[in-house]
């Protein structure tokens, strides 16, 4: 971290800017070796057993991939620096097209989840920390351990059963019901915004609802994480001068945990949330196939099930991009938060 | 008493009880891996015995304990078939990526310079990948070379793995080259290989335990997750929890309880059994985190005064 040079912020954050460049470059290169050099022919593999020998020929040429394999690599890397992640070998779709029109079922997925998980790792990881040892500390652990090894297609199953035994009609699959997706015009990709332009509440409503499930399988499985980190932090700051300090004060001991050990434990929470980024993209496959939601992660799935190699090749593309922003966007606002993170 | 096991039992607090809660845990299951031949009552792929069918979907019977699938399986068999799948994948990626990534991260941390940047960068980049999605682009490209059998599950799980072997090895051996025993080595003519096998290897493995039971926990969620996006190992191959999960989806949303309960249950099971062990490790063996339990003291009889 601070390695004593007498770093100020624009420098720490040009610094981490520089560096996505390279660290891009390494995730480009990895996905294309391990997806266009690799495997032989993408469009045998995808359309191979629909396809006359001398359609696949004219279909290989006009994608351009009959020329050397260093061509194609610095194609690829120029066409993800203008966003362009190619399109489908199956189906002919530009792959940003996918990602405009399903990223924001992902989207509000995500946040959904993201929110439910603060909402219950927050108080919990603090009740935790702050009474270890104790009955409490182990069943709050024990929950957070469990959601944590739960897969989250079995949660997200259980819940569907729960739901339809004792509510029946509350949404167990989709984004939205029928009506609403005829009813609601795309405008953003972002279904639930889009419900909200129109002025169409009880299409928001509907959307929100199934909302529900979803986002509270995913978000359970975070809150794991948040627990346990919560319980740690409190429990070393706890430990530090200051809160002894505070004690000393007279300071009652409710306000020692909310002013002075808890606040100082959430700085580490925002690193780990941006790590776990990666995590919370991987529940959401996992998530988007149990409750067949329409997001990039079932577009994905599909794909591979098509054995189509430069509709994959475009979603993790972008997916290995999301990761890289979202990191650096987290080490930005870190070095807001806490002075001492600086090159 | 082993030194190991007094730390552990010497160590204050939960830590000891999550340890031994563990282990039990992943007991039980390794006994389902050993002996799934004489528990489960039927094999991972039978659908009848002596011509006869066995129901779809059938409920729980005295014949088939937790009922039958939408497959005619038995769900009991496949749950402890399913056991011997996991752990064999397990095992074998954990192995893999610690073979491979302790040595790498023991020669790169010794070696410094350009190549080991190179490597860290390069490790830096895979460990930055989000896993999940780094295993089904491997099980995606492995499916066509080796097909979906336990092999190619447990190679697809390795290359994620081996980043975390790689940092902790080449952090620590980076902080040990420098200390004065290896300069003792050094001095009296030890080549490199010597001083990392005999001198540097024993040091730097200390955390690779618990990494390694850490990572189990995790491989097994990973493979349950392939199999339940249908990337994992195929159902003639061997009985897999999550792709029994994938056929249940559909039960499920038809309110059918049983076929997707117990192999969702079983995954919970052992990757909790499999975490508990690895932080009952990690409280009980990391000397920052430990807090010793009093001890009691036996004194000496008191000699007597007479004499």
């Amino acid at each position: 971290m601070s390695s004593g040079s007498n770093g100020s912020l624009p420098r720490y954050i040009l610094t981490r800017l520089l560096l996505v460049i390279p660290m891009m470059w390494v995730l480009l290169t990895m996905v294309f070796v391990l997806l266009r050099v690799a495997p032989g022919d993408p469009v045998t593999a995808a359309v191979g057993d629909k396809l006359s020998p001398e359609a696949l020929e004219a279909r290989r040429n006009a994608l351009g991939l009959n020329r050397p394999l260093i061509v194609q690599y610095l194609e690829y890397l120029g066409d993800v620096a203008r966003l362009d992640f190619g399109s489908t070998i199956s189906d002919g779709r530009p792959v940003l097209d996918i990602i405009k029109n399903q990223g924001g079922a992902t989207l509000t997925l995500t946040a959904g989840a993201f929110v439910i998980a603060l909402l219950i790792g927050l108080p919990l990881g603090r009740i935790a920390g702050r009474r270890r040892d104790t009955v409490l500390d182990a069943g709050i652990r024990i929950f957070g351990v469990v959601t944590y090894a739960a897969p989250i297609f079995w949660v997200g199953i259980m819940f569907v059963l729960f739901v339809i035994k004792f509510f029946p009609g509350w949404p167990t699959f989709g984004i939205a019901s029928a009506e609403t997706e005829y009813y609601v015009q795309n405008r953003t990709g972002i279904i639930l915004l889009d419900a909200m332009l129109a002025n169409d509440s009880v299409s928001v409503v509907d959307i929100l609802k199934h909302h529900v499930l979803p986002c509270f399988a995913l978000g359970l499985l975070l809150s794991g994480v948040i627990i346990r980190l919560v319980r740690v932090n409190v429990i070393q700051t706890m430990k530090g001068d200051y809160v002894e300090a505070a004690r000393a004060r007279g300071i009652p001991e409710g306000q020692v945990i909310r002013k002075h050990a808890f606040r100082n434990a959430l700085v580490p929470v925002i690193t780990v949330i941006g790590l776990q980024f990666a995590l919370i993209l991987g529940g959401a496959i996992l998530t988007e196939k149990t409750f067949n939601w329409p997001g990039l992660g079932n577009e994905l799935v599909e794909y591979i099930t098509a054995r189509d190699y430069i509709a994959v090749q475009g979603l993790v593309t972008f997916f290995a991009l999301a990761v890289v922003l979202v990191s650096v966007l987290v080490d930005v606002l870190n070095a807001l938060i806490d002075p001492r993170v600086r090159y | 008493m082993p030194t190991f096991v007094r730390t552990i039992w010497n160590t204050k607090g939960l830590a000891r009880y999550i340890f031994v809660a563990g282990v039990a845990l992943t007991l039980v299951f390794v006994a389902f891996a050993i002996f799934a031949p004489w528990i489960a009552p039927y094999e991972f792929a039978q659908n009848s015995v002596d011509g006869v069918r066995f129901p779809k979907s059938g409920p729980a019977s005295s014949d088939h304990l937790l009922g039958t699938n939408d497959q005619f399986y038995d769900i009991f068999s496949r749950v402890v078939w399913g056991a011997r799948t996991a752990l064999e994948v397990v095992v074998m990626s954990v192995v893999l990526s610690a073979v491979i990534g302790v040595p790498l991260g023991l020669v790169s941390g010794f070696v410094g310079g350009w190549a080991d940047r190179i490597m860290v960068f390069l490790m830096d980049a895979l460990y930055s990948f989000p896993s999940l999605l780094l295993a089904i682009v491997f099980s995606f490209l492995l499916q066509d070379k080796i097909g979906g059998g336990i092999v190619a599950a447990a190679l697809s799980l390795t290359a994620i793995y081996i980043p975390q072997y790689f940092r902790v090895v080449r952090n620590t051996t980076v902080s040990a080259r420098e200390a004065t025993y290896v300069e003792a080595a050094r001095a009296i003519g030890a080549p490199p290989v010597t001083i990392m096998r005999k001198y540097l290897f024993g040091n730097v493995v200390q955390s690779v335990p618990v990494i390694g039971t850490l990572n189990a926990a995790d491989a097994l969620s990973t493979l349950a997750a392939l199999g339940f996006l249908g990337l994992g190992i195929q159902p003639t191959e061997a009985s897999e929890w999550g792709y029994d999960l994938s056929r249940a989806l559909d039960d499920a949303q038809a309110g059918d309880f049983s076929p997707a309960f117990w192999p969702g249950l079983a995954i919970i099971l052992l990757v909790t059994g499999l975490t508990l062990v690895g932080e009952g490790l990690n409280e009980t063996l990391n000397p920052s985190l430990r807090r010793r339990r009093l001890q009691n003291v036996t004194l000496p009889p008191r000699e007597t005064e007479a004499a």
